[in-house]
């Protein structure tokens, strides 16, 4: 007896209803609530101009895509594949978590979490070690999100004894035939990232969404240090504030930058350094003031202002 | 209404002659019980004229140390901690006359494992004193010390499951009907067609021992030919209670003897057979691997009545100590009494490991059962596969639905019948799983498992306007308040 | 015949949508799915051959028909079903199970007794399929 066929007919479905012939769309959006996520993104993150604009306009593509099938004039399931190429420290993972959010609230994803990986979690490391170790990610993620990081150090064809086309394989073949199930984000570099796609062209047609993530200008990255700073309750004197952006205009310059994570490790550096002056003078006695403030010296002590030559 | 002490103490307590009992010490309302205390709730109908501290008193004293009149033997003793200690009394609501008396018992007065004695102490003496008109135990609350001397259900709701290898619905079972008459090949014939058609369990009825009509031996002989011939037929592990109930001790082991030689997973006994007998009984189960049911054969004597007696959901909290596996608990839509909030008090009290306090429901304390095995209720008497989803609503999954004159009544015969209620149970769990409003679209989900199935649409044509509605005689006495959430 | 072990043997077999259903019933209350496949299907056979190992933190059920969908292309000839584990304290069992897929042809079983003292009959049930070695237990042969 095939498990497929039934001689019952299937219970109704909470879902069915009959189609739809108009759709107030404030009332829609406002139901679906993508308008809060929105929000919350543009709120908590810096810049991105470019990148919140293209979400917004993949939201509006999803609301519609969604009215379509209440009114029965579409029945496909849409390709909601993304990448994400830029460098580290752009915010790529919190726009993955936004991104599952609203495909959650438009119903295009039934659970709505995200599953982060990179290739080590999805590649064994003998034979027959990565399908189920690609399938075991996998499982976890339906329903939801899954985000791979550095997704090109899957392919290294210079290494025989590699695993990682497997895991390719399988992740191809979800991409294309379980798309109701699960979407995949893919994020890395730009240019390893093309080159990556140029290698395995399979990717390439199964994603919708490219996605870039510029660097964040010198006037964002003082903006997101401020916003840091304000919620460790910590602020620049106004020194200290010129200070940093000339830290800003060298650091970028000096390899393995990572936008908003060197920023924050910066200053983590900068505490250290304040907190040291303050001991330094035991006989001193402490305002709330003397706390909270970083000075120019706390800056201006960095060795990137020695090594103008990067390196 | 809770005053103050009026305990006399030191030699003045001594003197011969007879003493009001809320002097004598019965009466503490500073008393803190003990974690360790047994506490009983007693619902006290004083005689006219009588006070109602002095009755609870009195009611405290005679169920532990005292006696009518002042005895100088009590100096023996140290009789301020065997003395049972009333410590509140509260008037029962919308009841004139009637109060709640609450009685803490400290633990030493009770035997390790013993609801005889458990039982002879609390309503052993007390209920025929004449200053009472009525006096009913209304529950009890068992301190982890006491429950951990008892062996619990021999097997479980959790491993019967596990033997009998279905889980996630409840069990269905049926009794044999008619309730006499039938010879042992005869009766086979009813237990294998019902277990054929789809039941998990027979039942001997309560009645059913050894009769001129047929002897044990040929019931049980006959019984195991058609559990074993079902068993084949199916690929399920079916079984029948046996009722291993006699006249003496003695012959009841010599029936549960050959009920496992001839390789039954259950046997039954019956509450009349003495709750010494049932403990004896759990224990050879537990030694044994056999299931245990028990019938409440006789218990509505004395637990219907509101106002006098011992509420069944004493007797329950006492059978799951005792030992036994099943407990016959109440149907709510079946013909025999129990109002939805009392039952569905009876059947966590089995089933939980914790019981909070819930007034609603008729449960008066916190009790905490400290792991012991769940004992598995038993719903019976007047069902049909017509009400299954306000059954599943009512009572749950760890049940054990058993549908006596719905399965060998039905008019397609006993197979026809045990199958009609085997899909209208499965199309319901199924519905209720996949989060359909099961309550409201139940009869809709049965007409359409009805569809492939001509054993259940006939027998909700048959059944279709059965009902029971009459007014109940035992209900809470606090109703659901807006913040209580259930 | 047909084997009716299992929580829904008595209805028409479950399509994919309704196991998923009840498979999301089981992840929404927290317990592992587990698969098993036997070719022995007697009643005290309690141990049938896992497929897999027990499916913790799901949140979907596609995860695990996508392994339901592997086992059939491999064991599609035997009986399978879909069991739910619960851990929590006071269970720390299983708490659903049913069938999932089944032999197209299911002999059944048998039952043998022998007499023995007085009128007493001891019985087995045997199972038809066993009579073959694994493997080639179902199907036309």
């Amino acid at each position: 007896m095939s498990p497929q066929s039934s001689s019952v007919p299937v219970p109704k479905d909470a879902g069915e209803t009959p189609p739809v012939e108009r759709v107030d769309l404030r009332r829609e959006f406002a139901e679906v609530g993508i308008g809060e996520v929105l929000d919350q993104l543009d709120r908590e993150l810096i810049g991105l101009k470019p990148v919140k604009t293209r979400i917004r306009e993949i939201a509006s593509l999803l609301l519609i895509e969604r009215i379509r099938k209440r009114m029965n004039l579409t029945s496909e399931v849409p390709t909601l594949h993304m990448s994400f190429t830029g460098n580290p420290g752009t915010g790529k993972t919190t726009v993955a978590l936004r991104i599952a959010s609203i495909l959650h609230k438009l119903g295009f994803v039934r659970r709505g979490q995200v599953v982060s990986v990179t290739r080590d979690e999805l590649v064994g490391q003998y034979i027959g070690h990565t399908a189920p170790k690609t399938k075991e990610i996998l499982k976890k993620a339906m329903g939801g999100v899954l985000f791979i990081d550095e997704a090109y150090y899957l392919h290294r064809p210079d290494n025989e004894r590699d695993y990682g086309q497997e895991a390719i394989e399988i992740l191809l073949q979800v991409m294309e035939s379980q798309r109701e199930d699960l979407v995949v984000i893919l994020a890395g570099y730009g240019d390893r990232m093309d080159k990556f796609f140029a290698s395995n062209p399979g990717f390439r047609s199964r994603i919708a969404h490219h996605i870039d993530f510029p660097d964040y200008s010198d006037d964002e990255l003082l903006a997101i240090a401020e916003l840091m700073l304000q919620d460790m309750n910590y602020r620049f004197s106004a020194d200290a504030r010129q200070a940093f952006v000339r830290y800003i205009g060298l650091r970028k310059t000096q390899p393995l930058f990572s936008n908003a994570r060197s920023i924050r490790n910066a200053l983590d550096r900068m505490r250290l350094r304040q907190a040291n002056r303050l001991v330094a003078d035991l006989d001193r006695v402490l305002t709330a003031e003397d706390i909270m403030s970083l000075e120019a010296s706390d800056v201006l002590a960095s060795r990137v202002f020695s090594n103008r030559s990067g390196g | 209404m809770n005053e103050l002490s009026m305990t006399v103490r030191g030699k003045d307590r001594y003197k011969s002659g007879v003493m009001e009992y809320k002097k004598m010490g019965y009466w503490e309302p500073d008393y803190e019980p003990k974690d360790t205390d047994v506490i009983a709730l007693f619902r006290v109908t004083p005689q006219d004229g009588v006070d109602p501290i002095e009755a609870s008193a009195a009611v405290a004293g005679e169920s532990s140390t005292a006696t009518w009149t002042v005895v100088w033997t009590d100096r023996l003793t140290a009789a301020e901690k065997y003395r049972a200690k009333c410590y509140r009394v509260d008037p029962v609501p919308n009841s004139p006359g009637q109060y709640f008396a609450y009685i803490a018992y400290d633990l030493d007065l009770f035997e390790n494992g013993s609801i005889a004695n458990l039982s002879a102490s609390i309503i052993g003496n007390v209920f025929g004193f004449k200053p009472l008109k009525a006096l009913r135990l209304e529950d009890m609350r068992l301190p982890v010390a006491y429950v951990k001397t008892f062996q619990g259900p021999a097997t479980g709701i959790v491993v019967e499951r596990e033997r009998m290898d279905k889980f996630g619905r409840p069990l269905l079972g049926a009794t044999v009907k008619p309730k006499l008459g039938l010879s042992g090949r005869n009766y086979g014939r009813v237990v294998y067609e019902a277990l054929k058609g789809g039941l998990d369990f027979t039942k001997d009825d309560e009645n059913i021992n050894s009769q001129p009509f047929m002897h044990w031996r040929e019931r049980f002989l006959y019984c195991m030919e058609a559990v074993n011939k079902a068993q084949a037929a199916s690929g399920e592990i079916k079984g029948t209670y046996l009722n291993v109930t006699a006249g003496t001790m003695e012959d009841m082991y010599e029936r549960a003897e050959f009920a496992k030689e001839l390789g039954s997973v259950i046997i039954m006994i019956d509450l009349v057979i003495g709750y010494t007998a049932i403990q004896s009984m759990a224990k050879w189960a537990r030694r044994n691997d056999m299931i245990l049911h028990l019938h409440r054969a006789g218990h509505s004597t004395y637990t219907r009545q509101r106002n006098h007696g011992v509420s069944f959901r004493v007797i329950a909290k006492w059978m799951r100590l005792a030992g036994v596996d099943h407990i016959h608990a109440g149907t709510v839509v079946g013909k025999l009494e129990g109002d939805p909030a009392t039952t569905r008090g009876y059947y966590d009290i089995c089933r939980e490991d914790f019981n909070p306090a819930r007034l609603e429901h008729g449960v008066f304390f916190d009790q905490n059962w400290a792991s012991l095995n769940k004992l598995m209720p038993v719903a019976s008497g007047g069902i049909h596969a017509g009400q299954m989803h306000q059954l599943l609503d009512h009572l749950g999954e760890d049940v054990v639905l058993q549908f006596g004159g719905g399965t060998i009544g039905h008019p397609m015969g006993i197979q026809a019948g045990a199958t009609a209620n085997r899909v209208a149970l499965e199309a319901m769990i199924l519905a209720r799983n996949e989060g359909r409003d099961y309550l409201h679209e139940g009869p809709e989900i049965l007409a359409r498992a009805a569809a492939t199935c001509t054993p259940l649409k006939a027998a909700l044509e048959v059944w279709k306007d059965v009902t029971f509605n009459y007014e109940s005689t035992d209900m809470p006495d606090y109703a659901p308040t807006p913040s209580v959430s259930m | 015949m047909r084997v009716t072990q299992g929580c829904f043997s008595f209805l028409p077999d479950l399509t994919d949508e309704q196991i998923s259903r009840q498979v999301q019933y089981c992840l929404g209350h927290g317990w592992a799915v587990n698969i098993e496949f036997t070719d022995d299907p007697h009643p005290r056979n309690n141990f049938w051959e896992m497929w897999g190992l027990p499916m913790f933190d799901l949140r979907d059920a596609a995860g695990v028909l996508m392994e339901l969908n592997e086992c059939r292309k491999v064991y599609g000839d035997r009986y399978i079903r879909m069991s739910a584990f619960d851990s929590s304290h006071g269970w720390e069992s299983v708490r659903l199970s049913f069938i999932v897929n089944r032999p197209k042809q299911e002999p059944g079983f048998r039952l043998e007794r022998h007499e023995v003292n007085g009128r007493n009959i001891r019985y087995t049930t045997k199972s038809y399929a066993v009579d073959r070695p694994e493997g080639v237990r179902y199907g036309d042969k």
